[in-house]
């Protein structure tokens, strides 16, 4: 953990992009998330780390209201976006999650081809004005996700073709593609080899300077290197957030340094 | 011996082979079931089967060969005056196997006693009478030479019956004995039993694969009949349909029948695959549990619904509709008997096909990529029509087809929505029939299955045959080549 200490970690803006306050999650009776409070902040990236099942893609999923697809599912709470509360009924969740975009945690890349895959958010929203431009932003945001060179011969055969990693890489491409303001990744490099993970950490780097980026990772390294806050959740509760760098060197809670050194988890 | 002794009895030794090999087994392993290369079960269930099966197997056939083989002894005994006395060979022998029964219902009931059968004659005795009093009719009187070919048949019967018990029997111990000589430590009877296990899946595969050739080269053979009779290219390519009883004057041409069908069929088709799968989407993707849990069997209902009683609905509602609104007020005939009113009244009977198989085919699409969809800001119509609808539609084309083959199949509907005249029109308005409502029509009443206008109902369900199982093809291949592309 020494080296931790040797990374710079400089926030460009403290510019509040999304605030969280109280924030409450059940599914029928559990109660998954236990009064939240988080600041994202603009320009930066956010890693959640904490043990399986502790609430991390719970909590990623209320930011761009996923959760209203699941039934069971009940938010409590008031989570705002550039001041604006993404709950209130006057929110349209199809504009809330093109402005918040999403990985999921397993990869679902869409029965359709690879270059379709890419193509599905810029054609939705009409973000290309012809076929030309249209190539150019699949072209853009494969090249981004480490996948263009694997994937530029084959854009026309189906995304599901593709192996497990690769099908990672559609899905950050795809999401990328739809230019986000808020990309939220769940576990974006579950499934990917160091060189992969090394570039998609790359890629989270270079978003940083347009987006904010929130990703979760069981990664302490990977949590160390590409954010600039941590939250550490625990059984439900957020149980420490703050600057990456203090949470790895000298977090204030028992649990997070049991959980960073190996001992929970 | 009955046979449900037989029955009873191979069981039971089954049932014993089955304890005895267990038995077997765990002492050859001295009582260490590890030792042993399979389960116990299996050693017991590996003596059962040998000796069940091959008893039974045996027990079948035999079953199925002794009458044949009795009926060819005994025909031989009847003379060619009998035969022509009677009529025909078989008329004979329906008599001589009727005496027989009759024998074995008398000694049953006591009337006589297997002596006084043995030895009855028709010199001495009304056999007739005597059997008629036991509750079996005769056609006519008991002739000596039938008497005597019944007897001659009851005599073949009791040996093959007694032939048959013993046979069987043994084969059922042998098998107990052979299976239980080699049940040992490392005999390898989880194999054996899959392999039984197997077989027993071959063999019902292989029975549903022959039936269904049974019934294709039963078909084939009688429209081999019919165009013997009737010219080939004068049944597929005559456009006039007009059986008369005077053989030479019928016209029987499939054109215009095969084209009601095809017309009622697509009109059924436009109103129940829209209908049916915007309903399944409603279902599957927007519906909340409520709701879904009272319209889903709602509408399943329509499925129950028999199809006389649609029909019926056709005659008297949908009928006299389209012809007062809108067949009169545009001058297209005075018809209430239609295609439209069919095929609007089969699409109704169809919906349920199409929304329920659909509806299960949507729920079947992971709920990931509707997440993946919607996480990419897409609403839940784009996803659908985007993301849903294709990854369902290998499913999707597979209801419908099978909704179009039940289309082509439907009787009842058309002949009480459509009518029974023969006609090559297009106005939707006209009474038009189909190939099944002619194939009922041909064979109903008096027929004579050597007449071409009989006949002819054998060579269009063979038609209807070729066109489903074409329907069937023609869905397997969209789905493969889609399957291709997507996975
Ligand atoms: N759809 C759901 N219905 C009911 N309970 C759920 C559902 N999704 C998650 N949960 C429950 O909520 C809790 C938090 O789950 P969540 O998926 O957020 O964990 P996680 O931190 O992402 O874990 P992991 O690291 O394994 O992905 C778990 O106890 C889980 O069982
Ligand atoms: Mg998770």
């Amino acid at each position: 953990m020494n080296d931790m200490r040797a990374v710079e970690r400089d926030v460009d803006t403290n510019d509040l992009k999304i605030t969280a306050r109280g924030v409450d999650v059940f599914y029928g009776d559990t109660h998954a998330i236990k009064d939240v409070d988080v600041d994202i902040v603009d320009n930066t990236v956010t890693a959640f780390i904490g043990p399986s099942g502790c609430g991390k893609s719970t909590f990623l999923r209320c930011l761009n209201r996923m959760n209203d697809t699941i039934d069971v599912a009940r938010v409590e709470g008031s989570i705002m976006l550039d001041g604006e509360d993404i709950y209130d009924p006057k929110v349209d969740p199809v504009q809330l999650r093109a402005k918040v975009g999403m990985v999921f945690q397993k990869p679902n890349p869409f029965p359709k081809s690879i270059y379709d895959n890419v193509a599905y958010g810029p054609r939705i929203h009409g973000l290309a004005k012809d076929k030309a431009a249209l190539d150019e932003i699949v072209e853009k945001s494969l090249r981004r996700a480490a996948l263009w060179d694997e994937a530029k011969d084959r854009l026309d055969q189906p995304g599901t073709g593709l192996s497990g990693g690769q099908q990672q890489r559609l899905c950050i491409a795809r999401a990328v593609a739809t230019n986000p303001e808020v990309l939220l990744m769940d576990e974006p490099c579950s499934a990917l080899d160091p060189i992969a993970t090394a570039q998609i950490e790359e890629l989270i780097d270079e978003l940083r300077s347009r987006y904010s980026v929130v990703i979760v990772t069981h990664s302490m390294q990977q949590a160390a290197r590409v954010s600039q806050k941590t939250a550490f959740f625990h059984l439900g509760e957020l149980v420490e957030f703050g600057e990456t760098g203090h949470i790895f060197t000298n977090p204030s809670d028992p649990r997070t340094e049991s959980y960073i050194t190996g001992r929970i988890g | 011996m009955p046979l449900l002794w037989i029955l009873v009895i191979v069981l039971c030794l089954g049932v014993a082979g089955y304890v005895l090999g267990r038995q077997r087994a765990m002492a050859s392993a001295g009582g260490d079931r590890r030792i042993l290369h399979s389960l116990p079960s299996y050693y017991g269930a590996n003596v059962s089967i040998f000796t069940i099966v091959p008893a039974l197997l045996v027990l079948t056939i035999w079953l199925f060969v002794q009458p044949v083989v009795i009926e060819r002894q005994v025909t031989s005994m009847i003379t060619d005056t009998a035969i022509e006395d009677a009529g025909s060979r078989g008329l004979v022998m329906t008599d001589v196997r009727r005496v027989a029964e009759g024998l074995e219902v008398a000694i049953e009931q006591g009337a006589l006693t297997s002596e006084e059968a043995q030895n009855i004659r028709t010199e001495f005795t009304n056999v007739r009478s005597r059997l008629g009093e036991v509750g079996v009719a005769l056609g006519g009187e008991v002739t000596p030479e039938v008497l005597d070919a019944a007897q001659r048949y009851r005599e073949l019967n009791r040996i093959g019956n007694q032939m048959m018990t013993i046979v069987v029997l043994i084969l059922a111990a042998l098998g107990l004995g052979y299976a239980y000589a080699r049940t040992h430590q490392e005999f390898r009877a989880r194999n054996t039993v899959e392999y039984a296990i197997l077989t027993i899946l071959v063999l019902a595969s292989t029975i549903a694969i022959l039936t269904t050739v049974g019934i294709v080269l039963s078909m084939l053979f009688e429209t081999f009949n019919f165009f013997q009779l009737y010219p080939a290219q004068d049944f597929f390519f005559g456009t006039e349909w007009a059986p008369t009883f005077e053989s030479d004057a019928s016209e029987l041409g499939l054109l215009p029948l095969l084209w009601g069908t095809m017309y009622v069929s697509v009109i059924a088709l436009l109103v129940a695959v829209p209908i049916g799968l915007f309903a399944a989407i409603y279902m599957a993707e927007y519906a909340s549990a409520r709701v879904r849990s009272f319209a889903k069997p709602l509408i399943e209902i329509l499925a129950g619904i028999p199809t006389i009683v649609y029909g019926l609905f056709a005659l008297i509602t949908v009928g006299p509709l389209l012809r007062d609104y809108f067949a009169e007020p545009l001058g297209l005939g005075t018809s209430s008997s239609s295609v439209m009113t069919a095929g609007i009244v089969m699409g109704i009977m169809l919906i349920p096909f199409v929304s329920s198989l659909s509806d299960d085919i949507i729920n079947a699409v992971p709920q990931s990529l509707r997440d993946g969809s919607f996480g990419l800001g897409a609403t839940h119509s784009e996803t659908v029509k985007q993301v849903i609808l294709p990854a369902a539609l290998p499913g999707i084309v597979g209801a419908i087809l099978l909704a179009a083959s039940r289309a082509i199949g439907e009787t009842m509907i058309v002949v009480l929505g459509a009518g029974a005249a023969a006609r090559l029109d297009l106005n939707p308005f006209e009474a038009m029939t189909t190939v099944t409502v002619k194939i009922v029509g041909q064979l109903t009443g008096d027929t004579d299955f050597s007449s071409p206008e009989a006949l002819v109902a054998f060579a269009l369900g063979l038609t209807l045959f070729v066109i489903t199982l074409g329907l069937n093809v023609m869905a397997l291949y969209i789905v493969r080549r889609y399957r291709e592309q997507y996975e």
